[in-house]
C-alpha cells in the first residue's frame, strides 16, 4: 500500500462485504411463512444467493418475512431499489431469479408479467 | 459459492465472555452447520458494546436486531426462526424496564440513545481481529492524510485547534504535549501509549483495546509522524490478556499491509511498535514509573522536571497518551478540529468514555459529549439506582477523584467543574452507590487500596496514607476520637503538598470529598458511635423486636451464645456478647431482627 488512493480503493472493495450491516442500497425480501416455505421459498431464496454471488452483487441485502395474506400467490419476492417502489413478484420459482435479479435488480426494469402488487414507499 | 446474507455478531468482550459468549458462538456455528446456512450466514466475534449488564449480547444484520443475554440453549431457536425464516425471536429482544415494551433495534434503547460514540464506533460492530474490517469502514484514512498531505507541523496544529485533552485523568492538552515533544532536538523520540488502566470499576481502555485496537495503532502512528517519532510502546497490564492478543494481531496485520514499518504510504515515515506487559502495580499509570517499568526497573517515579517530553524513555523526547487520546485522534484529523470542537463544552472537547458501574441498573461502557448531567447518565443511561433504593453518591475519578452527593448530580460534566468540586475527571470510572453505603466506608476502601498500591519511595505517601488508612478503620469500628477529623484533614493536606508523584498527591481525594459533603456520617461514627447507613459491622447494633415468636432458631446459630430467652417467648440479645456477625437476621424466619 503506497497512496491514500491505493487504501481508499481497498476500502470500496471490502465496505461491499460490510453492506449487510447498513440498512441502505437494493433489498431482496422473500416470504418465509409457513406458506412460503411449503411453496418452495427456501429453494427461491438458495437460487436468489447463488445469482448474487454469481454475479458478485454483494452490496445486496437478502431479508425474509412472514405470510402477508396473500397465501395463494406464495412463493412472493419483493425488490425495493432505494427511491423506488417495492414491487412484489408472485409465484416466484427458483428459475425465475435470474431474470427477476439480471431486469430489475441490476438493471432497473420491472418484470411486469410476474408482479402482484406494488407499494409506494415513503 | 453463496452472497452472505446475514451478519451474526457475538459480542467477544472480556464482560461476554465471563457470560458465556463462546459457547454462544460455538453454538451458533453448530446449529448455523446443522440447518445448512454456512454458506450464506456469517459469524463475527466482535469487541464490546458497552451494554455489559445484559450480556452476551448478539446483533443479527441486516435486520440490526439485538438479543440480551444470549444462552447456548437460546441459540437453536435463533437459528430456525430468525435465520431461517426471519421471524424475530420476542422472549430475546432487550424490554425497556418501565414500559415493558421490547425493542429490537439497539439504537432505540435508553441506554444507547443518548450516547454519542466515537472513541468507541466501532467497538461491537467489527471483527477487532480483521483489519479489513476496520479499513472499511475507514480505518488508515487519517494516518494516510497525515503522512502524505499534511506536514507534522499541521497535524499538531489540528490537535491543538480541536481542544483534545488527555483522557487519562490530568487533562492536560493533547497538542500542546505533542508540541513539547516535537520542539525537543534528539536523534530518537518515542510515542507511548498508557494502558495501564488501574482504576477499581474503570474498564474502559480494556473495551476500547479489545474492540477497536487499529484505532489506537492509527493513534500513535499519527502521533510518532507529528512529534518525529518512529518507535513507540503500548504499555498494558498483563491482567488484560484479551486486549494484549488482540493488540498482537492488529500489529502484525498493519505491518503485513505496510500500514505500520518502514516507509508508510512512501512518505519516507516509519514507525513501529512493542508491547510491554505490565505487572499490574497502580503506581505504574503515572509516566514516570511507567518509563521505569519499560526500561525494566523497579515502577517507581521519579520528580519532574525533566518532563517526559525533554527527558522520557531512556533519557529520549517521549510523548505518553491514554488510550482514549488516542483513540480519539484518528477521527479529528479525518473530520477535522472543527468537526470535533463541535462536540461537549467551552473547554472541554469531544466526549468522554465513562464506566458504570456499583449499585447501577445497566452496568456497563457508555460514551456521552462532555457537558453531560451526572443525572442523564446515571438515571436516563444508567437506568437508575438497582433495587428502587435511594441514591447517594457516585464516585469519580477513581482513587484520585472523590464522591459527589445527589446535590451535584445536575452539574455538568467537564474536566474543570468535576475538579471544582472536589472530584476529577480521572480516567472516567464512576462508582454508583446508594442508601446503603456507608461514605465513611467508601473512603476507607479507596484508601486502602491507595495505601497498598503506594510505591513506598516518597515518606508522605507512604507513611501518611498508612497512619490515614488506621485513622478510618478506626472510626468505622467504633474507636474514633475526638480530633479524628481535623486530624485526617490536616494529613490529607501535608500529602497532597508533598507527595512526590500523581498517585500520593490525589490519594486523600476521596476521603476529603466525603468529607466536604458526608461529614454528619463521620461524626455520627465518632460521636455517637453510630454508622447512619448500617454498613459498618462493627457499629452494627442487632435487636429483636416483638415480632419475635421465641422459635430459638437464633440463639441456636448464634456463635457467641449471646442470644437467650424461654421458648414461645421473645429473645434479647446481650450486646456485650454479640461479635454482630448477622447469622441471628439471616436464621430469623420472621425478619424480628433488626440491624441499626
Amino acid at each position: 500500500m503506497k497512496t491514500l488512493e491505493d487504501l481508499k480503493a481497498l476500502r470500496e472493495k471490502l465496505k461491499a462485504d460490510m453492506k449487510v450491516r447498513q440498512n441502505d442500497g437494493t433489498k431482496i425480501i422473500i416470504g418465509m411463512g409457513t406458506c412460503g416455505i411449503a411453496a418452495g421459498a427456501r429453494e427461491v431464496m438458495s437460487a436468489v444467493l447463488n445469482e448474487l454471488a454469481v454475479r458478485k452483487l454483494n452490496d445486496v441485502q437478502v431479508q425474509q418475512t412472514g405470510c402477508i395474506g396473500m397465501c395463494e400467490k406464495e412463493v412472493l419476492v419483493d425488490i425495493v431499489r432505494p427511491g423506488e417502489p417495492r414491487i412484489t413478484y408472485g409465484k416466484v420459482k427458483p428459475e425465475d431469479v435470474k431474470k427477476i435479479i439480471a431486469e430489475h435488480v441490476v438493471n432497473g426494469r420491472i418484470v411486469e408479467e410476474m408482479v402482484v402488487g406494488k407499494i409506494m414507499q415513503d | 459459492m453463496q452472497h452472505i446474507r446475514a451478519h451474526v455478531l457475538i459480542c467477544g468482550g472480556t464482560g461476554c465472555k465471563s457470560a458465556g459468549s463462546k459457547e454462544v458462538q460455538l453454538a451458533f456455528s453448530r446449529a448455523i452447520e446443522a440447518k445448512g446456512l454456512s454458506d450464506e450466514v456469517m459469524v463475527v466475534e466482535t469487541g464490546c458494546h458497552g451494554f455489559c449488564e445484559h450480556g452476551p449480547l448478539v446483533i443479527v444484520y441486516p435486520e440490526g436486531t439485538f438479543y440480551c443475554q444470549v444462552k447456548a440453549e437460546d441459540v437453536e431457536e435463533i437459528v430456525e426462526s430468525h435465520l431461517f425464516k426471519g421471524r424475530i425471536v420476542e422472549r430475546l429482544l432487550y424490554h425497556e424496564p418501565l414500559t415493558h415494551e421490547s425493542i429490537p433495534n439497539y439504537s432505540e434503547i435508553n441506554f444507547y440513545k443518548k450516547q454519542h460514540r466515537l472513541v468507541l464506533e466501532n467497538c461491537g460492530a467489527i471483527n477487532p481481529e480483521q483489519i479489513e474490517e476496520y479499513i472499511a469502514v475507514g480505518g488508515y484514512e487519517a494516518l494516510a492524510k497525515a503522512v502524505t498531505t499534511m506536514s507534522p507541523e499541521d497535524v499538531i496544529e489540528e490537535i491543538k485547534k480541536s481542544g483534545l485533552r488527555g483522557r487519562g485523568g490530568g487533562g492536560f492538552p493533547t497538542g500542546m504535549k505533542w508540541q513539547f515533544a516535537k520542539a525537543s532536538v534528539s536523534d530518537k523520540k518515542y510515542v507511548i501509549c498508557n494502558a495501564d488502566e488501574g482504576d477499581p470499576g474503570a474498564f474502559m481502555d480494556r473495551s476500547v483495546l479489545e474492540g477497536d485496537p487499529h484505532k489506537i495503532l492509527e493513534g500513535m502512528a499519527v502521533c510518532g509522524y507529528a512529534i518525529g517519532a518512529d518507535e513507540g510502546y503500548i504499555y498494558v497490564r498483563a491482567e488484560y490478556p484479551l486486549a494484549i492478543k488482540r493488540l498482537r494481531i492488529a500489529i502484525e496485520q498493519a505491518e503485513a499491509m505496510g500500514l505500520l514499518g518502514e516507509n508508510i504510504f512512501g512518505s519516507g515515515f516509519s514507525f513501529k511498535l512493542h508491547i510491554k506487559e505490565g505487572a499490574g502495580a497502580f503506581v505504574c499509570g503515572e509516566e514516570t514509573a511507567l518509563m521505569a517499568s519499560i526500561e525494566g526497573k523497579r515502577g517507581m517515579p521519579r520528580p519532574r522536571p525533566p518532563f517526559p517530553a525533554v527527558a522520557g524513555l531512556w533519557g529520549k523526547p517521549t510523548n505518553i497518551n491514554n488510550v482514549e487520546t488516542f483513540g480519539n485522534v484518528a477521527a479529528i484529523i479525518t473530520n477535522g478540529a472543527d468537526w470535533y470542537a463541535g462536540f461537549g463544552t467551552e473547554k472541554s472537547k469531544g466526549t468522554k468514555v465513562f464506566a458504570l458501574t456499583g449499585k447501577i441498573n445497566n452496568t456497563g461502557l457508555a460514551e456521552v459529549p462532555m457537558g453531560i448531567t451526572m443525572r442523564e447518565i446515571i438515571y436516563d443511561i444508567g437506568g437508575g439506582i438497582n433495587g428502587g433504593k435511594k441514591f447517594k453518591a457516585v464516585q469519580i475519578g477513581g482513587p484520585s477523584g472523590g464522591c459527589l452527593p445527589e446535590s451535584m448530580l445536575d452539574l455538568s460534566i467537564d474536566y474543570d467543574s468535576l475538579t471544582a468540586a472536589g472530584a476529577m475527571m480521572g480516567s472516567g470510572g464512576l462508582v454508583v452507590m446508594d442508601e446503603d453505603t456507608c461514605m465513611v466506608d467508601v473512603a476507607k476502601f479507596f484508601l486502602n487500596f491507595t495505601q497498598s498500591e503506594s510505591c513506598g519511595k516518597c515518606t508522605p505517601c507512604r507513611e501518611g496514607t498508612k497512619r490515614m488508612l488506621e485513622v478510618l478503620t478506626r472510626i468505622t469500628e467504633g474507636q474514633g476520637r475526638e480530633g479524628d477529623i481535623e486530624l485526617l484533614e490536616e494529613l490529607a493536606r501535608n500529602i497532597k503538598e508533598t507527595a512526590l508523584c500523581g498517585l500520593g498527591q490525589t490519594a486523600p481525594n476521596p476521603v476529603l470529598s466525603t468529607l466536604k459533603y458526608f461529614r454528619h456520617e463521620y461524626e455520627a461514627h465518632i460521636k455517637e458511635k453510630r454508622c447512619p447507613a448500617g454498613a459498618c459491622e462493627k457499629l452494627a447494633n442487632y435487636e429483636i423486636t416483638d415480632a419475635c415468636k421465641g422459635c430459638g432458631l437464633c440463639a441456636r446459630q448464634c456463635p457467641v451464645n449471646a442470644i437467650s430467652g424461654e421458648v414461645k417467648k421473645k429473645h434479647v440479645i446481650d450486646v456485650t456478647k454479640c461479635i454482630k456477625c448477622g447469622a441471628c437476621m439471616a436464621a430469623c424466619p420472621f425478619k424480628a431482627i433488626t440491624k441499626g
